[in-house]
This record gives structure tokens, sequence and C-alpha cells, in this order.
């Protein structure tokens, strides 16, 4: 299916992460191709949201590698150990993977427009016109463009949430990562988000997908990937993982989890 | 409103609470009394109060005491801010420098602070400025620099840094750090963050304790009395210890930091509607009103707006 030639767009290798004496990530490893979806399932603790906050260096890492399209996010290379970057430098080098929160995280005394705006211009030196002009076609992007004056409270949480990543769009990122984009939604707002994130992927942005819907996951994953105590027990197609897991922990996981999307 | 509608059709008669207005009744009673004696009594002497309150020294120290109070705030505030960035700074060194700081001016009097600074040249009678083990680039006589001014704004200043320090800390932190991670992670910087998405919202948070601060600055301005500078009750001192009318000077003086503290009060509710981002827009007679409204008995129906405003604004 993907050509041998193209370059991954993310590539970890044995990542660790610990906490004091906690190790929170024991060795993770996980490729993306570009325009693949990679949906990461697990049970809470298991290390999911480290693993994204390790991927756009908000977090450093103990151990392993990990690159984005080729390069090391928040280190440099040299004689094959790994040197972390200055602040300034690290800022730059993780503006180009895309971070969407739980709690959408929306600068809250600034408008829709504004929250987009803000970081191309002090991030990517754009002048203001161009940051409108791209915000303008964001927000239209995520069905949003009457909405541009609303203050974040005066939005509902599905629309938050699609002005959050109409922002991290505004950075031209390659990888986007969601942390669990719809859990703090109620039900009945899901679907605004989701389809916005369907759209993303189907328009080709890589993603790594932290979520407890398996609707969406089996929809629109390439793979999903299993994780358990800081390592990935099982990976495979959507279908593979959902309807035939392999490893105990995932069966346990999936039939408490999502009854309703699992034939098990 | 016609009354010929049936009786479930009118609304609900409110309950009637005899007790409170005889309550109301005692208290006003209480307050004519005090107002008259304070009128009456002659030994209050409102004639000379009336001489002094706009008399030309006691201007002047209406003026030393607003100009200090302002640049003292001034200087407390950007002391303060500095001393919080520095708290919450990823640098040990710089977090405990600024703790130290705070430890020391919160841990001896003012009073004590002021009159040391006044004899500081006793302790260093020439300021350089240059580096450790260098010769000096530039050198002061301190005599010269420490002049009562000098001491009253930095002492005044330096200390009020130390508590703004707190309230700036405080005002930073109750900033959700969701939003500093998502600033972070669209690849700002520390300072970027601080300056665009966290100090723009703690400044809601430090407004109102900061009135609060400049309220208590004007009025502790008075202790710079002790430095033989003439401010508003230094001025009133200066005129009893000649005239021996101390009790109408002291209601002189009184009288200033009332109106003073009214103005700074009504200039802090204006700053706060500013900043409160069409959350809830009142207007600042509001105060006023309250005061009047127990007194000035509503009509019944007017009665009924009234709540209805009140569970609006609150
Ligand atoms: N800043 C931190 N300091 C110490 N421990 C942490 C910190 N952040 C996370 N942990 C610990 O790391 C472990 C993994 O946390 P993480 O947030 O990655 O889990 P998760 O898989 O995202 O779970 P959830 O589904 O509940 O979001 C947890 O045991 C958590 O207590
Ligand atoms: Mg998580």
């Amino acid at each position: 299916m993907v050509e041998p030639k193209v370059e991954p767009m993310l590539v970890a290798e044995g990542v660790r992460k610990s906490y004091g004496s906690v190790e929170v990530l024991s060795g993770i490893d996980l490729v993306v191709m570009p325009g693949q979806v990679t949906c990461l399932v697990g049970p809470s603790g298991s290390g999911k949201s480290t693993f994204l906050r390790c991927v756009n260096h908000l977090e450093s890492i103990d151990g392993g590698r990990l690159a984005v399209n080729g390069q090391l996010v928040g280190y440099r290379e040299e004689k094959g150990r790994l040197h972390e970057l200055k602040e300034r430098e690290a800022c730059r080098n993780r503006a180009c993977v895309g971070m969407v929160f739980q709690n959408f995280n929306l600068f809250q005394h600034m408008s829709a427009l504004e929250n987009i705006i803000e970081a191309p211009q002090r991030v990517l030196k754009l002048s203001k016109e161009e940051a409108i002009n791209s915000a303008r076609e964001l927000l239209a992007m995520v069905g949003l463009s009457t909405r541009g004056d609303s203050l974040p409270s005066q939005l509902s949480g599905g629309q938050q949430q699609r002005v959050a990543i109409a922002r991290a769009l505004a950075m031209k990122p390659k990888l986007m990562l969601f942390d669990e984009a719809t859990s703090a939604l109620d039900p009945e707002l899901v679907g605004e988000v989701l389809s916005a994130m369907r759209a993303l992927a189907a328009s080709g942005m890589s993603m790594v997908v932290v979520t407890h819907e398996m609707g969406f996951a089996r929809e629109a994953a390439d793979e999903m990937v299993f994780m358990d105590a800081g390592l990935i027990v099982e990976r495979g197609s959507p279908d593979q993982v959902l309807d035939n897991p392999q490893h105990a922990r995932t069966k346990a996981f999936l039939t408490k989890a999502c009854r309703p999307y699992c034939r098990l | 409103m016609p009354e010929d509608r049936p009786a479930h059709e009118l609304p609900p008669i409110p309950a009637r609470y005899p007790g409170r207005r005889v309550a109301s009744v005692i208290v006003l009673l209480i307050a004519a009394q005090v107002l008259i004696s304070v009128i009456t009594n002659p030994r209050f002497k409102w004639d000379i109060v009336g001489e002094y309150l706009f008399s030309d020294i006691i201007l002047s120290g209406v003026r030393l005491t607003i100009g200090l109070t302002l640049i003292a705030q001034l200087l407390g505030i950007v002391v303060g801010v500095g001393l919080a960035v520095m708290r919450l700074s990823p640098n040990h060194t710089v977090a405990r420098c600024a703790w130290v700081y705070l430890w020391f001016f919160r841990g001896t009097p003012l009073l004590v602070q002021l009159i040391f600074w006044y004899n500081i040249s006793a302790l260093y009678p020439k300021f350089t400025i240059g580096l450790p083990f260098l010769e000096p680039f530039v050198s002061f006589n301190a005599n010269a620099l420490i002049t009562p001014l000098a001491v009253a704004i930095l002492g005044l200043g330096l200390n009020e840094g130390a508590y703004m320090a707190e309230i700036v800390r405080g005002g930073i932190l109750g900033v959700d750090s969701g939003q500093s991670q998502a600033a972070k992670a669209l690849g700002m910087t520390h300072s970027q963050t601080l300056r665009r998405i966290v100090l723009p919202q703690a400044l809601r948070l430090i407004l109102p304790p900061s009135g609060n601060q400049t309220i208590l600055m004007l009025k502790t301005t008075s202790l710079v009395s002790i430095l033989a500078l003439a401010d508003l009750l230094y001025s009133a001192q200066s005129i009893y210890t000649r005239t021996f009318q101390t009790i109408p000077l002291l209601i002189v003086v009184s009288l200033w930091y009332i109106t003073i503290t009214s103005v700074l009060t009504v200039g802090q509710t204006i700053l706060e509607q500013k900043l409160s981002n069409g959350s809830s827009r009142q207007a600042p007679p509001q105060m006023l009103r309250w005061l009047l409204s127990g007194i000035v008995r509503p009509r019944r129906n007017q009665r009924l707006d009234q709540k209805k405003l009140e569970s609006t604004d609150g």
C-alpha cells in the first residue's frame, strides 16, 4: 500500500520516559507514514498522553529517539548522542506538530479569530493580514466562518474544540496529535468534532489520535495501536484489533470499554 | 396596574417583616443622634476645620501624599511583577533570590525599613556602579542621593513590591495552565506565553487586590512624616503644634484621606468594569443607590422591580 521510498512522518524508536522512579513509557516503537491515521487506545494511565507530549517535546524523553518528518524533535544528534535543544530552538522545532487537547485550552481572553492568528504572527512571523486570511479559511473549513468574533466562553464545547483544531492547523503542521479531543464533550457535540477530524484525515493529514471513540477508529484509522503500562502490546488494522484481538489485555480492555463497537 | 383581575392571576404578595422595619428605625435614630452631637458639639470646632480644609499648607500636603502614593505604588507594581516572574522562573537560583527578598521585606516593619534607608549613608557613604573586585565605573555621594523624598519612594515602593509579588503570583497561578501548554505546543516561547497569554488574564485577578493595596498605600504614606516630609499628616501636625487645634486638624486630615480613598475606589470600579469583558456590565453608581435604597422607601411594585434588578445584578 505504502511505497517503499516514502519517508515516514513519525518514527519513534524505543522511547522511554520516567517520572521520578516510575517508568511511564518503557520503549515505544511506532511509525506513522505521511497521510496515515494512527489511533492509540489503552486503559487510563497507560501513557498515551505522555507519549503524545513527548512527540512534540512538551516532555523530554529519557531514552530512544523521536523524529518527525525526518527531524529530531527537541534534540540534535552529535556523535550518536542526543543533546536537548535550547528552549527557543525547540519552540521553532515543535511548531510543525499540531496538538489538540481534551479541554480545548483556548485562550480565554481572545476571540476565536485572535486565538488562531496569535501563533502564526508570533512564531511564523506572518503579517496580520496573511494570518487573518488563512484564519478565515480555516474557520470556514471547520464550519465556524460566522463565529470568528466570539469569545471562547460564548461558544459551545464542540465549537471551541473546532476552533482549537483550526488554531493548530494555522501553524501548517505536518503531523497532528489529538489527545481525547472529544472526551470532554456532551454526546450530541461529539459528532461535529469527529467529522472535522474525519475531513482532516481525508485531506491527507498525518494524525496520531488518542480516542475512546471506537466507531471513529474503525472508520478513519489506518492503524490501531493498543497500549498498556507504557508498552505497545498490540497493533494492526482497526478491524483486526477490534474484532480479533490477540493479547489478553486488549481483549479485557475492549470488552469493558467499548462493547457496542466490537463483536466480542 | 389595574387590580380587577381574578386573585389567582395577581402576583404573589411578598412576606412582610415588621421586625426589620423596627431595626432600621432604631439604627437610624442612633445614627441621627451621633450626627447631631458631632455637628452641635462646639469642641469639634467646625469653623476651624473649614478654615484649614483648603489652606495652602494642607493642599500642598495633599499633593505630596497623592504623588507619593501613586509613584510608590507604581514602583511596587513593577518590582512585584518582576519578583513574581522570578519566583515562577525555571531557574532555581533566581526563584530563591526572589523568595529571600520577600522574606526580608515582609519580615521587618516598614517603619524600621524607612529609618534604615534614611540612615543608609552611615553604612555606605559612597554608592558605586561596577563589578565585584574591580575599580568602580561611577560613584555617588550617598548623602546627596538619599534625600528624604528618595527614601520615602524607595522605602514604600520596595516594601510594596514584596506584597504585590504575592498578588501577581497568585494571579499568574490562577490562569489555567492548559492555556500555557497550548501556547507552548503552538511553538510560542516562555516569555511570549507569559506576555501574550498569561499576564493579560492574570490582570483581571490582580486588579481588585491591587486597588486595595493602593488604598492601603495612601494611608501608609503617613509614616513618612517621621522623615520630616511635608505630607498631609505632617502638614497638619506642623499647624497644630503651633495652634494646639489638634482635633479640628485631625478632622481635616481624615476628610482628605476619606475623599481620596473614595476617588480611588470609584477609579478601581471603573477599571474593573473595563477589564471584565462584557461578563457583567454594571454601572458604578450602584453603591450610592444601594446606600440610599433602604432609606427612601419605594412603593410596592417598584420594590418588586428592585428585587428583579438585584437578582439579575448578582
Ligand atoms: N507530570 C507528571 N508527574 C508524575 N507522573 C505523571 C505526570 N504525568 C503523568 N504521570 C503519570 O504517568 C502515567 C501515564 O499518564 P498518562 O496521562 O500518559 O496516561 P493516559 O494513558 O493518557 O491516561 P488517560 O486515558 O487517563 O488520559 C500515569 O500513571 C500518571 O499518573
Ligand atoms: Mg490522557
